[in-house]
């Protein structure tokens, strides 16, 4: 086949790149959800944990160091 | 929290972002047009290096398998899962702006008699069925044992295949990589091999992303399992709620 002209080519190339872009940004977006539920867990144990350390009987408090 | 995976991140990410940025400047601006081709040639400079990256991420995929049957670490088990799955996501996009480039070249989305397309979409799925074997085994050891196992064969096959591909003889879709170079102009093969340098990049640097979050949420769920049990053996204090 002859060359296509730039006009049409470059809606093929456009959607080619695209592809690839969207594959890229799905991907991290959904690894940046998974990661943004960790921390927002992390966070609620660690509330949890410093309501338990303050219970009477309860573990001892862990300081920071 | 230990830094297993996340050792190197910020200067892997930093390389990939400025080596991408690189590889589509000089695809756009510096790269010069097909003289058969024209313009459509610039599919190549995505296509072909996603499909060596994912062929490779399926060989390393193997390779990791290997060292986690010799071992018997886990986290061998994990790489190579991590990598199996990143090379899938690739083939797709293989597969996707492979069939593009076939419309826009040839007329058609896809050409079956062609063997490098074919032998492709054979090893894309053979390694789609990777997902429902690893997860329909409830066992930790066993799944990632049988995992292995599977990553190693098709580790082997991809190989195999590429040079039974290369043995074979062309029908419409051209050999890149040739001893011959590929006939590529130096502008053009100077472009392809910085393209090939970012997808690996890219490759490597979500690779050590994902692993990172996995490793953070198998660290969170030990946590939440220990805090649980210390709440058991201190009633007084608030449970843990998932």
């Amino acid at each position: 086949m002859p060359a296509l002209p730039l006009e049409e080519a470059g809606k093929y190339v456009a959607g080619a790149y695209v592809v690839f872009l969207a594959l890229i940004v799905v991907y991290v977006a959904i690894l940046g959800a998974k990661i943004t539920r960790i921390d927002r867990e992390l966070g609620q144990l660690l509330e949890l944990e410093d309501a338990a350390g303050r219970e009477p009987g309860g573990p001892a408090e862990v300081t920071e160091q | 929290m230990e830094r297993v995976y996340s050792k190197g991140f910020r200067p892997l990410a930093i390389a990939t972002v400025l080596t991408t940025v690189a590889a589509f400047a000089l695809i756009f601006f510096y790269a010069p047009l097909d003289a058969d081709q024209g313009f459509i040639q610039k599919i190549f400079y995505v296509h072909v290096p996603m499909a060596i990256v994912a062929l490779c991420g399926f060989v390393a995929g193997g390779v990791m398998a290997i060292r986690h049957l010799r071992t018997g670490e886990r986290s061998w088990d994990m790489r190579s899962y991590v990598a199996i799955h990143l090379s899938i996501i690739l083939g797709t996009g293989v597969l996707i702006t492979g069939a593009i480039w076939a419309k826009a070249s040839w007329g058609h989305w896809w050409v079956w008699d062609e063997p490098v397309l074919v032998s492709f979409l054979i090893v894309f799925l053979l390694y789609c069925v990777y997902y429902p074997l690893r997860f329909s085994i409830e066992d930790p050891e066993r799944q990632a044992r049988y995992s292995s196992v599977f990553a190693i064969a098709g580790g082997a096959f991809v190989p195999i295949n590429f040079t039974a591909v290369r043995m074979a003889e062309a029908v419409t879709h051209p050999r890149v990589l040739s001893q011959t170079g590929g006939n590529l102009p130096g502008e053009m093969r100077l472009t392809f091999l910085v393209s090939l340098l970012a997808m690996a990049l890219l490759f490597v640097t979500l690779w050590k992303l994902e692993l990172t979050s996995k490793h953070a949420s198998a660290q969170l769920k030990r946590l939440r399992s220990r805090l649980e049990l210390r709440a058991e053996e201190h009633p007084a204090a608030q449970p843990v709620t998932r």
